[in-house]
C-alpha cells in the first residue's frame, strides 16, 4: 500500500513524532511505500539541525534526515515554518521546504494519509 | 493518481477555533487543496462547531481572527460543508447561529453550513480515502 504520513506535533513534547516514526518504520518493514511525510503545524520543529538531546536519548531530526537518505520525500510545509522561524538553513540533509500542495498530492496520490497529533 | 478515480478527502474539525492554531491551520490546508482535482468535504464537529459561530471577535485576544475567512471555502467551491447536530445541541447552539458562508449564485440566498446527524457523517466518512483531522 501507498502511505502518506501528516505529523501535527513538535519533537519531544508529545508522541506523535516518535509514534508517526515506529508507524514509519513497521510500514516499511512490512514493505508497503511512503509516499512522503509533511510536517504542520508545531511538526516543523522535528527536523531543525540545531536540536541537540541529551546522548542517551533519541535524537528526532537525525531519525527523518536518515529516512530522507532512504528515498523517502519529507516536506516540511513553508507557512507553518515561517511562522515559527524554522527556515532552510536549520533543516537536516534530506528534508525540503515547501508548501500545502506537496501535502494535497500526498493526499492524493496515496492509499491512505495518517495523521498523528491532537 | 489510482485508476483516474477523483479522490475522496474530508476534513474535519473538531477543536475550538481559538486558544490554538490547529483550525486557523487546517483551514489553510482546504483552501490550498481546494485548487486540485479532489472531492472535498468538511465536517465541523465536537469543539470544532465553535468555528461556525456567527459573530466570532478575536480582537480582546489579540489574534487575528478568521471567522470570515470561511466564506473563502465557498468561492473556492468547496460546497460539501457539514455540521454536526448533537454537538451543536451540546454546546447550546442551534442553526440559526452560524455563519453564512456564502450566498447562492442564482437566488442570493445565504449558504450556511448543513446540519447532519452522526449517522450521516458516518456514511460519508465510510465513503473517504483520506481524512484529515483539524
Amino acid at each position: 500500500m501507498k502511505l502518506a504520513v501528516l505529523i501535527y506535533e513538535g519533537p519531544y513534547n508529545h508522541e506523535a513524532s516518535d509514534s508517526a516514526y515506529n508507524f514509519i518504520q513497521a510500514a516499511l518493514a512490512r514493505g508497503h511505500e511512503i509516499r512522503g511525510i509533511f510536517f504542520y503545524h508545531d511538526g516543523v520543529y522535528n527536523v531543525t539541525k540545531l536540536m541537540e538531546p541529551p546522548q542517551d536519548d533519541r535524537h528526532i531530526a537525525k531519525r527523518w534526515s536518515e529516512l530522507g537518505a532512504k528515498g523517502i520525500d519529507i516536506v516540511v510545509c513553508i507557512a507553518a515554518a515561517k511562522r515559527r522561524g524554522i527556515v532552510d538553513d536549520v533543516l537536516v540533509p534530506n528534508v525540503r521546504i515547501s508548501g500545502l500542495g506537496q501535502l494535497t498530492m500526498m493526499a492524493i496520490e496515496a492509499d491512505r494519509l495518517v495523521a498523528f497529533g491532537d | 493518481m489510482s485508476g483516474g478515480e477523483v479522490k475522496k478527502i474530508m476534513f474535519t474539525v473538531r477543536k475550538a477555533p481559538h486558544g490554538s492554531i490547529y483550525v486557523y491551520e487546517g483551514l489553510e490546508v482546504k483552501l490550498i487543496m481546494a485548487a486540485y482535482d479532489a472531492d472535498i468535504s468538511v465536517v465541523f464537529m465536537d469543539d470544532g462547531v465553535f468555528a461556525l459561530k456567527e459573530g466570532q471577535n478575536t480582537k480582546e485576544l489579540g489574534i487575528k481572527g478568521f471567522a470570515a475567512t470561511y466564506g473563502a471555502m465557498v468561492d473556492y467551491e468547496i460546497s460539501k460543508i457539514y455540521v454536526d447536530r448533537q454537538s451543536m445541541e451540546e454546546r447550546g447552539m442551534s442553526e440559526d447561529d452560524l455563519l453564512v458562508i456564502g450566498e447562492d449564485e442564482d437566488t442570493e440566498e445565504p449558504i450556511k453550513p448543513q446540519v447532519v446527524d452522526a449517522a450521516e457523517i458516518a456514511a460519508m466518512m465510510a465513503e473517504q480515502h483520506n481524512i484529515l483531522v483539524f
